[in-house]
């Protein structure tokens, strides 16, 4: 049998992630039907089964600093096919709480980035992760849209 | 005469208003009440995912006080994503005594606590449960007989568990009702698949893919126009089709309707009020030639 030891800090985003989402990730078999089934996984690095298993064996950072995360729309194709009942969308969605909660947006709507040239608006995105949306962009969208993609990716 | 709390939501009042427009025309020839609540706010659009999070139900809540206060017990929303919204922070705020009673001690100026009488439904399961398909037959002048469509549900109509209104791998309730509309239903193989949602603002080519790989299975399985209840849906499948088709030329149009836009078309309401110059892709040829403008 392994004998997984974990740091202290390990432990608290792990519990957190499970305290959020209400769900012990060591439930997850590895069947791999989340995967299967996501309709998005061509845009992401790591595949919604690897979160589980990534959770698992305590390499949460690797799940916090993916782009699965927020690739993933809580569409709950996952969700209704998991054989073991686990709500796969809700893993997802607290692992993005704990980078909301520490002030890590994904998505920046601020009029005070309107200004900058493209090859600038490139660098921080690059440098902080984050998609940037310009005025003239922003114009374009429904209230649907904007409010929940603000709801989702941003603190 | 079924009367019921009507919750809009944003977008019906702004970019999907012929959404709205055309539903409440087909209600009032169905005899459905639609009272409007008095004082609505957003339902913020998607539920919150957190169970240790309860302030992102309190706008939703809020909405369904003011249901208890127009003394009504069921509210009916036509937008999928307030109706699953609202009715999963439902479910979420009385699945536990204790949630309540925060959520109400937290709205202590509402003068009105709520006590969780309201039922959600979305108007797709009014129209099915308590008017039946059988009698929408009867209210049809002009069957849109010839018109191949395929039913959309995306995600918000039908998962997860509990806050769907069908089948979750086999719906047909849309199918249904278009086909006692007279038209011929094309039930295809992307009817259950996400959109892309909000990622049209963060992520436009995850959007791109998507939209173009739920179009492209219409136009493969034989369907002219496709037919949804999202306002979400509604602009990534109409206006973004509109970027796609700038890119490639080649590809054949989809003119993307609401449920109710075709219910009124059938029901004989004239067109000026369907709201038809509203769309991104112009469904006016389509109708057009198959007579039904
Ligand atoms: S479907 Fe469920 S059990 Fe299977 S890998 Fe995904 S989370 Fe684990
Ligand atoms: S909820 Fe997220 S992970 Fe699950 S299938 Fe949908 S996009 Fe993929």
């Amino acid at each position: 049998m392994i004998n997984l030891v974990f740091d202290e800090t390990t432990k608290k985003f792990l519990a957190k992630i499970e305290y959020i989402s209400g769900i012990n990730v060591y439930r997850c078999f590895q069947c791999g039907r989340c995967s299967a089934d996501c309709p998005s996984i061509n845009m992401m690095d790591i595949l919604p089964n690897q979160v589980l298993r990534f959770l698992q064996f305590g390499q949460v950072e690797r799940v916090l600093s993916s782009k699965t995360i927020w690739i993933c729309a809580s569409c709950f194709t996952c969700t209704t096919r998991c054989p073991k009942g686990i709500d796969v969308a809700k893993i997802l969605e607290a692992a993005r709480q704990v980078n909301l909660r520490q002030n890590k947006d994904w998505l920046n709507i601020n009029i005070f980035h309107d200004n900058l040239t493209e090859e600038e608006k490139e660098k921080i995105q690059k440098e902080k992760d984050i998609n940037i949306i310009d005025g003239k962009r922003r114009a374009e969208f429904p209230t649907i849209a904007l409010v929940s993609a603000t709801r989702k990716l941003t603190a | 005469m079924l009367d019921f709390a009507y919750y809009p939501g944003c977008t019906l009042k702004t970019t999907a208003k012929h959404f709205e427009l055309s539903a409440l025309e087909v209600c009032k020839i169905l005899n459905i009440g639609m009272s409007e609540l008095p004082r609505w706010n957003c339902c913020g659009t998607v539920f919150s995912l957190s169970e240790d999070d309860l302030m992102h139900n309190l706008a939703p809540i809020r909405n369904l006080i003011r249901v208890e206060e127009m003394g009504k017990s069921e509210m009916v929303a036509l937008c999928s994503m307030c109706y699953n919204t609202i009715k999963r922070a439902n479910a979420f705020i009385l699945a536990d005594e204790s949630r309540l009673k925060t959520i109400n001690d937290f709205m202590y100026k509402e003068s009105h606590k709520y006590e969780g009488s309201v039922k959600v439904l979305h108007l797709l399961e009014v129209l099915r449960d308590r008017i039946g398909f059988e009698r929408i037959k009867k209210y049809v002048k002009k069957p849109l007989t010839g018109l191949k469509v395929a039913p959309y549900y995306g995600c918000a109509l039908l998962r997860p568990e509990g806050a769907g209104i069908d089948e979750a791998d086999n719906p047909h309730i849309m199918g249904d009702l278009l086909r006692a509309l007279g038209a011929e239903v094309i039930e295809f193989t992307a009817d259950r698949e996400c959109c892309g949602s909000y990622h049209v603002v963060s992520k436009p080519e995850l959007v791109y893919m998507r939209a173009s790989n739920i179009l492209d299975r219409v136009i493969e399985e034989g369907a002219e126009a496709l037919v949804l209840s999202c306002p979400l849906c509604d602009f990534n499948l109409d206006d973004k089709q509109k970027d796609i088709i700038e890119k490639d030329t080649s590809r054949k149009p989809v003119p993307i309707f609401y449920f109710t836009q075709l219910m009124a078309l059938a029901f004989g309401i004239e067109k000026e009020k369907l709201g038809f110059e509203n769309h991104a892709i112009s469904p006016t040829p389509l109708l057009k030639e198959k007579n039904l403008i």
